[in-house]
Parts: structure tokens; C-alpha cells; sequence
């Protein structure tokens, strides 16, 4: 992008290299995010796209390289400086890894009753509500995770996020295992919450058409490096075959049966 | 013919790929449990996490370490019966049943059942947990997932086993004066005067202190077992089973130990 030199970067990784025993799965991954945007990240399943984002959350330390959110190195910081990183990053996992033994109320609760003591019960309940009226889902603030559909657990995720009011968002696979009504839900959702909430995010998907509707720039993923990196148009405008094989899946061109 | 980096480096190892792995897990066990008493001894203590445990670990245990109890007391007292007639010796049965219960059945009762019952539900609760990623979703909300699980479970198993071995002991005494007082209508007072006549507090102390160790064994082999857990559901159901087995193994491993050194110093 042109004007990205005048950006605020949130997100900086430089020469990023992850493996696990013999198999390396992140080459020297270089990727910046800007303030305010939304990056979706492609790419084959197995190709490093999560461990991506576990490495910027500090889930998973990364072998050699910088990978730098929010103007900390995660590997480097002390184990307090990154609990309070991980107050301004918000993660929603693929299978939405709501607590189950724990109502609604009490997911929600979880994050903020633990890392901002100060708020009194009526401020909690305040927030908690908010929060379920941001992702439509007031009336299940009693219900049981094991009682919600996907679409509603994923949202129940999401919001479990914002009620920290994040600055950076990570999704994983938001829109895997949805139907296309859910699917589209899910993305309005994550261009409300980039608008209400002022958010910088990471979109790890294989859906192109959530790519497209929910992020600035699309980058892709692919042994282990950025392929190519731009606005979705600029992306599949090109001739190489495993990016044209991805697009020409996901919008039902024909192609060969192996 | 293949490249070189067409193949997978070949493993190395530097005994064999079973000894290695049996020395890798015994030095995670070690941090584990470093670990665990690193962050017992450091704020925030999650008290009401703490609470919920002993409350589920104690008080949930109770009808089964009632039954369990009581039926201990009831039988052990049948077959030593026989035993002590023969010399006419039979008055002497509730302080022999006190020394069985107090010395080694109440703790040894209790831990065994409480393993089974709490050491299988903890491997398998934290085990799906750590499989459907609610830890890692519990560490990414700057919560510390092993304070919050492992510490306030390992601590109630490690308060609450002693507990129920108390318990587990009276009930079990309790079960023996209903079978004595049937069969040689011996009465409440005169059971309890012969009951503790032989009993010292070294007997009470070195029991409970090893419903202590028990209780630790329990808590912290499931936790860890769970907290390790991988591969999915069948993953969860191997941590559960590997956390009731282990604690058992150690259980009957540290019954050993304690009883030579009671020995020693009584």
C-alpha cells in the first residue's frame, strides 16, 4: 500500500521462524498490521496460520525473529508485561473455547472479574449486558454454552473478547464449520466490531468470501512465507496457480478432480 | 534418487526413544510441581475457586466415603471375629478394629476411593478442556490458567482427603460398634473406652499425615495428567484413566514408605 509508510503499525514480525521438532512450519515471516485495519491471512490448513497467531498472543514462543504488538517483543516481556498485553488483545478461537461449566454471565464475567478488580458487581452486569446487546444475543445471558448453536457460541467468544475492549483482534477460522446465513452474520459482526470498537485484526480464514467483506488487506500463507500481500483484488489478480487454485475453489469455478 | 531435504531428519536419541521419553516426563513432573508450589505461595490466591474444589472434592465425596466407610468397619469386624474367638479373645475386637482403621484402612480407603472418584474427574475435566482449547482461551484473557485450575485443585484435594480420612475413620468405627453390639451387645461407652485405649497420637498424626500426602498425590498426578492431556477426546479419556492408575501406584508406594518410617520411630 502506498500510504503505509505514514501508518501507525500495532502489529511487526520480522523474519519469523517456527517449528515443531522436524517439521518447520513458519519460514521467515515478515507482516506488518496497521492501526485500524483488518488483515486476513490465508492459506492451506497446517500451513502455520494459527501458530501465527499464537505466537503474537504469546501462546507459543517463537524459535528466532521479532514479533512485535503493541510496541512490546512478546517473547522478550515479563510474564506480568504480557498479562497486561493480553488485556488489549482479544482471541477468538476456532471452536469458540467457551467455559463449560459456566453460564453465559459467568464467561463473560471471567476476564474482566479477574483483571479489572475494581469494577463493582452492578458495573460488571452493565458491561456484560452491553457487550450481549453488541453481538445480539441479550437472552441467553443464563444459558449454558452446551445450549447455544455454532453461530451464537462464536459470537458468545467474541463478545467474551470485547468486553476487555480490545485494540487488537485475532480470529481464528470465524467463519469455519457455519452455514452462509451464520457465515454473514459472523462477518457484519467483525466489520462492527473493527468500527465500534476501533480494532486492528488478524482474520485467519479459508473463506474467501469472509476475506473479502471483512478485511482491508488479504495476505497468504504458503509454506511457511507471505506469498503476496494486498487489497483482495490485487491479491487474486495474480497468475500464480496455488492463489488462482484458492479462488477458483471458493467461488465454484471449475476445476479438476484429483 | 531423494535429496537430502526431501526427508525427515532422522531422530536422535541418547539412550533410546522409551528411556529418553521416561526421563523427559520425570523432569516435566519436576517443573510441574515446582511450579505448583511457586505459584501456591504467590498472590492473588483464587480463594473462591479454592472453596468451590473443597466443596466438590469434600463434600460431594460424602456418600460414597459413608458407604464406603461403613461397610469397611461392618466386614473387617466379621472376619476378625473368628480369629480373636478362638483365644476368647473377642472383647479385645474394637481397639484391634481402631488400630486397623486409624493405622492404615481409613487413609488407605479413603485415597483409593477419592482417586478413583476425584482423580478421574479432574483428568477428564481439565483434559477436555486442554483439548478444546478453554486453557489457552483462559490464558489469552491474562488469566493464569494453573493458578486458577491446578493450584486451587491440587491444595483441595491436599485439605479435603484428611478430612474425609477422619471421617471415613469414625464412619468405619461407627459400622464396627453395630456389628460388635449386635453380635456381643457390648455398649457405646464400653466400645469407645476399649476403642482408644490403644491408640496414641502418633497413630492419629502419622494417618493424617498421610491422608496429606495422599491427597497431594491425587490432586497433583490428575492435574498434571490432564493439564498434558492431547489428541482429542481420546486424549481426555487416557488422562483421566492415567490419573486414577498413577495416583493409586503412588498411593500404595507412599503407604510403603510412611509405614517403615512410622515403624522406625515408634
Amino acid at each position: 500500500m502506498s500510504n503505509s509508510k505514514d501508518r501507525e503499525t500495532v502489529i511487526s514480525i520480522r523474519g519469523l521462524n517456527k517449528s515443531f521438532g522436524s517439521l518447520t512450519v513458519l519460514k521467515g515471516v515478515d507482516v506488518d498490521v496497521f492501526k485500524g485495519e483488518n488483515l486476513a491471512v490465508l492459506g492451506k490448513s497446517g500451513g502455520g496460520k494459527s501458530v501465527l497467531i499464537k505466537i503474537i498472543s504469546g501462546l507459543l514462543k517463537p524459535d528466532s525473529g521479532i514479533v512485535n504488538v503493541l510496541g512490546s517483543q512478546v517473547d522478550k516481556i515479563s510474564n506480568r508485561e504480557l498479562q497486561e498485553l493480553r488485556q488489549k488483545i482479544g482471541f477468538s478461537f476456532q471452536s469458540s473455547a467457551l467455559y463449560d461449566s459456566m453460564t453465559v454471565r459467568e464467561n463473560l464475567a471471567f476476564p474482566l472479574s479477574r483483571n479489572k478488580r475494581e469494577l463493582s458487581k452492578a458495573e460488571i452486569n452493565k458491561a456484560i449486558e452491553e457487550v450481549l446487546n453488541d453481538v445480539g444475543l441479550p437472552q441467553t445471558i443464563n444459558q449454558m454454552p452446551s445450549e447455544l448453536s455454532g453461530g451464537q457460541r462464536k459470537r458468545i467468544g467474541i463478545a467474551r473478547t470485547l468486553i476487555m475492549k480490545p485494540e487488537i483482534m485475532l480470529y481464528d477460522e470465524p467463519t469455519a464449520g457455519l452455514d452462509p446465513i451464520t457465515c454473514i452474520e459472523i462477518n457484519n459482526l467483525i466489520l462492527q466490531v473493527q468500527q465500534e470498537y476501533n480494532t486492528s485484526s488478524i482474520i485467519i480464514t479459508h473463506d474467501l468470501t469472509c476475506a473479502k467483506n471483512t478485511s482491508n488487506r488479504v495476505a497468504v500463507l504458503m509454506e511457511g512465507q507471505f506469498l503476496t500481500t494486498g487489497t483482495f483484488e490485487e491479491v487474486f489478480s495474480s497468475k500464480d496457480e496455488r492463489i488462482k487454485t484458492f479462488y477458483d475453489y471458493n467461488f465454484i469455478q471449475e476445476h479438476e478432480t484429483i | 534418487m531423494k535429496k537430502d531435504s526431501d526427508t525427515l531428519p532422522e531422530e536422535r536419541h541418547l539412550i533410546s526413544r522409551k528411556i529418553d521419553a521416561f526421563f523427559i516426563e520425570i523432569y516435566e513432573i519436576f517443573k510441574f510441581v515446582r511450579r505448583f508450589f511457586g505459584e501456591a505461595f504467590s498472590s492473588p490466591f483464587e480463594w473462591k475457586e479454592f472453596i468451590n474444589q473443597c466443596y466438590q472434592i469434600g463434600y460431594r465425596s460424602l456418600p460414597l466415603i459413608s458407604m464406603t466407610g461403613f461397610i469397611v468397619g461392618i466386614v473387617f469386624t466379621k472376619q476378625s471375629r473368628p480369629s480373636l474367638s478362638t483365644f476368647g479373645a473377642s472383647s479385645w475386637l474394637p481397639s484391634l478394629i481402631t488400630i486397623a482403621v486409624i493405622r492404615a484402612l481409613a487413609p488407605l480407603v479413603t485415597a483409593l476411593i477419592a482417586a478413583g472418584k476425584v482423580g478421574s474427574n479432574i483428568g477428564a475435566e481439565l483434559g477436555s478442556m486442554k483439548v478444546t482449547e478453554q486453557i489457552d482461551a483462559m490464558e489469552v484473557s491474562a488469566t493464569n490458567p494453573f493458578k486458577f485450575l491446578v493450584v486451587t485443585r491440587v491444595l483441595a484435594t491436599t485439605f479435603m482427603i484428611p478430612v474425609l480420612t477422619l471421617y471415613s475413620g469414625l464412619v468405619a468405627m461407627m459400622g464396627s460398634f453395630v456389628n460388635i453390639h449386635q453380635n456381643e451387645q457390648t455398649s457405646f461407652a464400653a466400645f469407645i473406652k476399649n476403642a482408644f485405649s490403644t491408640i496414641s497420637f502418633l497413630d492419629i498424626n502419622s494417618s493424617l499425615v498421610k491422608a496429606i500426602c495422599f491427597g497431594f498425590t491425587i490432586g497433583a498426578a490428575s492435574c498434571y495428567q490432564g493439564y498434558h492431556a492431547e489428541n482429542g477426546t481420546q486424549g481426555v479419556g487416557k488422562a483421566a484413566n492415567t490419573a486414577v492408575v498413577v495416583s493409586m501406584f503412588l498411593i500404595f508406594i507412599e503407604e510403603m514408605i510412611i509405614v517403615q518410617f512410622v515403624n522406625a520411630i515408634r
